[in-house]
């Protein structure tokens, strides 16, 4: 069988599948599929850019997906009134305090003859700067956090696009990405997996906890949306009449025309980014990734800069996933820390990077689509099954109620094997890499 | 000033608790640098394997309560401890033959055991909530003081109390007596020797006769015996919830990479160097510098200098700082 008929195969069968679902379920459900599985294969990009060509180890995932999702919420949320004269501007200050002191540091340790003094003088910077900074933040903080706690609490964002977010959401992931690189790369390849997993615990625990950015565990709702409402769909006579020739009613055909308009905005993005990975593949510049990944010491010896290519492709992969996880929180119209799990966003993503075919920019796409297409159809077929296995047994038995109770935690196991059934028996993936 | 009731408050809230974590890193750490040292890769996977023994002594524990059987002011859960080690013991061993072996015949990379090892916590992690669900397990009996902070009051007569949970103590003496056997283990018996020599050379170890499947099964054997305990002292201490032994890995590693990646002694270094930043950065120091300063210049604020959700961001910073400076590490660990 040639190579194009069975890709082209490949992706008909997943395409099959989600319109069984539309027939069986509801075509709401079909677009939500599509428009998750977009984003899940350009996060899949982003992540085979940095597993696939240069044979980098992200575990950190999640961080830059929230990162997105925070941009999303500063470029387009509205500015909430007066929280800027209240304390913005302190906030502000004392970011930028707490940012002087760190390269003030930097400058004394570049200068000073090593020695006790020079580790004296820096401690004595960073301790100040520290004292400075939280006295600075704290009171601004509490001034925002008061206003209007139960609705805003928070500076809100700038009143923008929302669709400006992406782009947005991509710099500030590639600013995170910046700072661990340069730290992690260059070392032991296991270093970056540990320094990416606590960059993303961390960022998520700003999140979770800086009410003034975020709202914290309050999540902000109601995000501007690229597309036109419902409701106001459904009030336009023009829609109406249009929904009427198809022979649908108005509440069915405006959701459905939302969920298209998001589909066709998230297609625009995934068909640009694969067309700009496929050159980059095909570039010398890619060529010389696959280079350093198969035989670094080689590579080196030819004159490359191993870790600063790795910081590249590091940096635009982490971005990739930014500008997904502001997709996603625009979808969601809404960001929610606490919703932010490693599983989901880590996992799941490495799953489809390698279940699709490391080093395959359509093997990611296409291992995007499947898995988020098993991890949306897993938790029903747990459960289907485990009412199979107690079917037998009698009602109120505590075995029947574990079983079917534990069903919830089915994900974890499944997406664990598929990873390990596919690292082991068929490690190329389904769309192996040429 | 008041040295005294400061240092009681400065004991009560900061030493007590930090000695105690310190401990439970320094175990849980001697785990990832074991791997490391022998199998060479960090592996993701200790930290649900810490949840999975914790929740096997969860199980015996509770079992062996419905019989009446207890250990005096003890808590129950030390007798489990030695059934929940061979239990741990079984799967890993089992996950070694079915999983890791196939990649170390083939000399795979690094970096796909530490996949390999990603997959493995989430199978273990699957495979613990199945069991026993997500929620909080509370499986501490006995005597749930050594001191309590009134006696304490009452003994001295000082303001402040001084309260030591009799899991602290546990934790410490247990955690003394696992580094003591580990440490005669690894210097004096023979295989604890060709241990060292494989980790440290494997072709010489190989060339003179060593058998390294052999050394491969004594690591995870030790390996579960101390993620076992260290799951199980850590659950006695806070609380038995599957997921926060997977937020654990991140302290966990920093301990091991802070003190020296493959080197034990590193390791317990390690394990405290991070417990003891994590507790006092977000520890509030009110209380001790409210006794310390002068009639007068008490501080305002609490001073704490972060918020204890932060803890992780602690660890982190100082990972971050010895990639920076120390690669290798306190004590001199393993190749960057």
């Amino acid at each position: 069988m040639n190579e194009t008929l069975k890709n082209t195969g490949l992706f008909a069968i997943i395409a099959a599948l989600i319109i069984f679902t539309g027939f069986q379920q509801s075509w709401n459900a079909a677009l939500l599929i599509i428009s998750m599985g977009l984003i899940s294969s350009i996060m899949a990009l982003g992540v085979n850019l940095q597993w696939g060509f240069a044979g980098l180890f992200n575990v950190g995932i999640m961080g830059f997906v929230a990162l997105g999702g925070l941009a999303a919420v500063l470029i387009s949320m509205p500015p909430t009134e007066g929280a800027w004269s209240a304390g913005g501007w302190g906030v502000a200050g004392a970011l930028i305090m707490g940012a002087a002191t760190i390269v003030a540091a930097i400058f004394t340790m570049k200068r000073m003859a090593k020695g006790w003094l020079r580790t004296l003088v820096m401690l004595a910077i960073l301790v100040g700067g520290f004292f400075l900074f939280r006295a600075v933040l704290d009171p601004s903080v509490a001034a925002i956090e008061g206003i209007n706690p139960a609705q805003t609490g928070y500076l809100g964002g700038l009143g923008l696009p929302v669709i400006l977010a992406w782009p947005v959401g991509g710099l500030f992931a590639a600013g995170a990405a910046w700072l661990i690189g340069k730290t992690a790369l260059g070392l032991r390849s296991d270093y970056l997996a540990i320094a990416t997993l606590g960059i993303a615990e961390i960022i998520i625990a700003v999140l979770k906890n800086e009410d003034w950015l975020s709202r914290g565990v309050k999540n902000v709702i109601g995000i501007p949306r690229p597309v036109p409402y419902e409701i106001d769909l459904q009030n336009n006579v023009g829609f109406v009449e249009r929904a009427a020739g198809f022979g649908l009613d108005p509440v069915e055909a405006s959701t459905l025309w939302v969920k298209l308009l998001y589909v066709a905005l998230f297609a625009g993005v995934l068909v640009l980014l694969l067309w700009l990975s496929q050159r980059a593949l095909n570039s010398p510049w890619g060529r010389m990734l696959r280079a350093i990944r198969d035989n670094e010491v080689a590579a080196e010896a030819m004159g490359k800069d191993v870790t600063a290519r790795h910081l590249q492709v590091f940096i635009l992969g982490s971005a990739i996933c930014g500008i997904a996880g502001a997709m996603m929180t625009t979808l969601d119209s809404q960001l929610t820390p606490g919703s932010y799990q490693p599983l989901r966003f880590t996992f799941l993503i490495w799953v489809m990077v390698i279940v699709g075919g490391s080093g395959n920019n359509f093997g990611a796409v296409l291992g995007g689509f499947l898995m988020w297409y098993l991890w949306v159809m897993v938790e029903p077929m747990g459960l289907w099954l485990m009412n199979m296995i107690t079917a037998g047994m009698s009602d109120g038995y505590w075995l029947k109620d574990h079983l079917i109770e534990s069903a919830a935690h089915m994900r974890l196991m499944t997406m664990g094997a598929v990873l390990l059934l596919v690292l082991r028996f068929s490690p190329r993936g389904l769309i192996p890499e040429k | 000033m008041d040295f005294l009731n400061a240092f009681v408050a400065l004991a009560n809230y900061v030493l007590v608790p930090g000695i105690a974590y310190g401990s439970q890193l320094a175990l849980g750490a001697l785990g990832v640098t074991l791997v490391y040292g022998i199998l060479r890769f960090s592996n993701f996977a200790h930290g649900d394997t810490m949840a999975l023994g914790a929740m096997s002594a969860v199980l015996i524990t509770w079992g062996f309560q419905a019989i009446g059987l207890h250990l005096w002011v003890l808590p129950t859960a030390l007798i489990a401890l030695p059934f929940a080690i061979m239990v741990t013991i079984g799967l890993l061993l089992g996950t070694d033959r079915l999983v890791y072996r196939f990649y170390r015949e083939k000399k795979a990379k690094p970096v796909i055991f530490v996949i390999v090892s990603l997959g493995i916590t989430f199978i273990y992690n699957g495979i613990t909530r199945f069991i026993i669900g997500s929620d909080d397990k509370n499986f501490a009996d006995g005597e749930r003081f050594i001191i309590s902070a009134r006696t304490f009051k009452k003994m001295t007569g000082l303001e402040e109390g001084l309260a030591i949970k009799t899991t602290q103590g546990l934790t410490v003496i247990t955690a003394i007596i696992v580094v003591v056997v580990l440490f005669w283990f690894l210097n004096k018996t023979r295989s604890g020797k060709s241990m060292r020599a494989y980790s440290d050379n494997e072709d010489l170890a190989l060339l003179s006769g060593i058998n390294p499947e052999r050394v491969v099964m004594i690591t995870w054997i030790i390996v579960a015996c101390l993620a076992t305990t260290a799951g199980v002292l850590y659950g006695l201490d806070k609380s038995f919830k599957p997921f926060t032994y997977f937020q654990l890995l991140l302290p966990i590693f920093a301990s091991a990479i802070v003190g020296g990646l493959g080197n034990p002694v590193g390791a317990i270094a390690g394990g405290f160097v991070i417990a003891f930043s994590e507790v006092t950065i977000t520890y509030a120091w009110k209380k001790v510098l409210g006794y310390m300063m002068p009639e007068g210049l008490e501080p305002d604020g609490l001073v704490q200098l972060m918020s204890t959700d932060y803890k992780f961001a602690v660890s982190f910073v100082i990972l971050l700082i010895v990639l920076l400076f120390k690669p290798t590490g306190l004590f001199k660990g393993q190749s960057v």
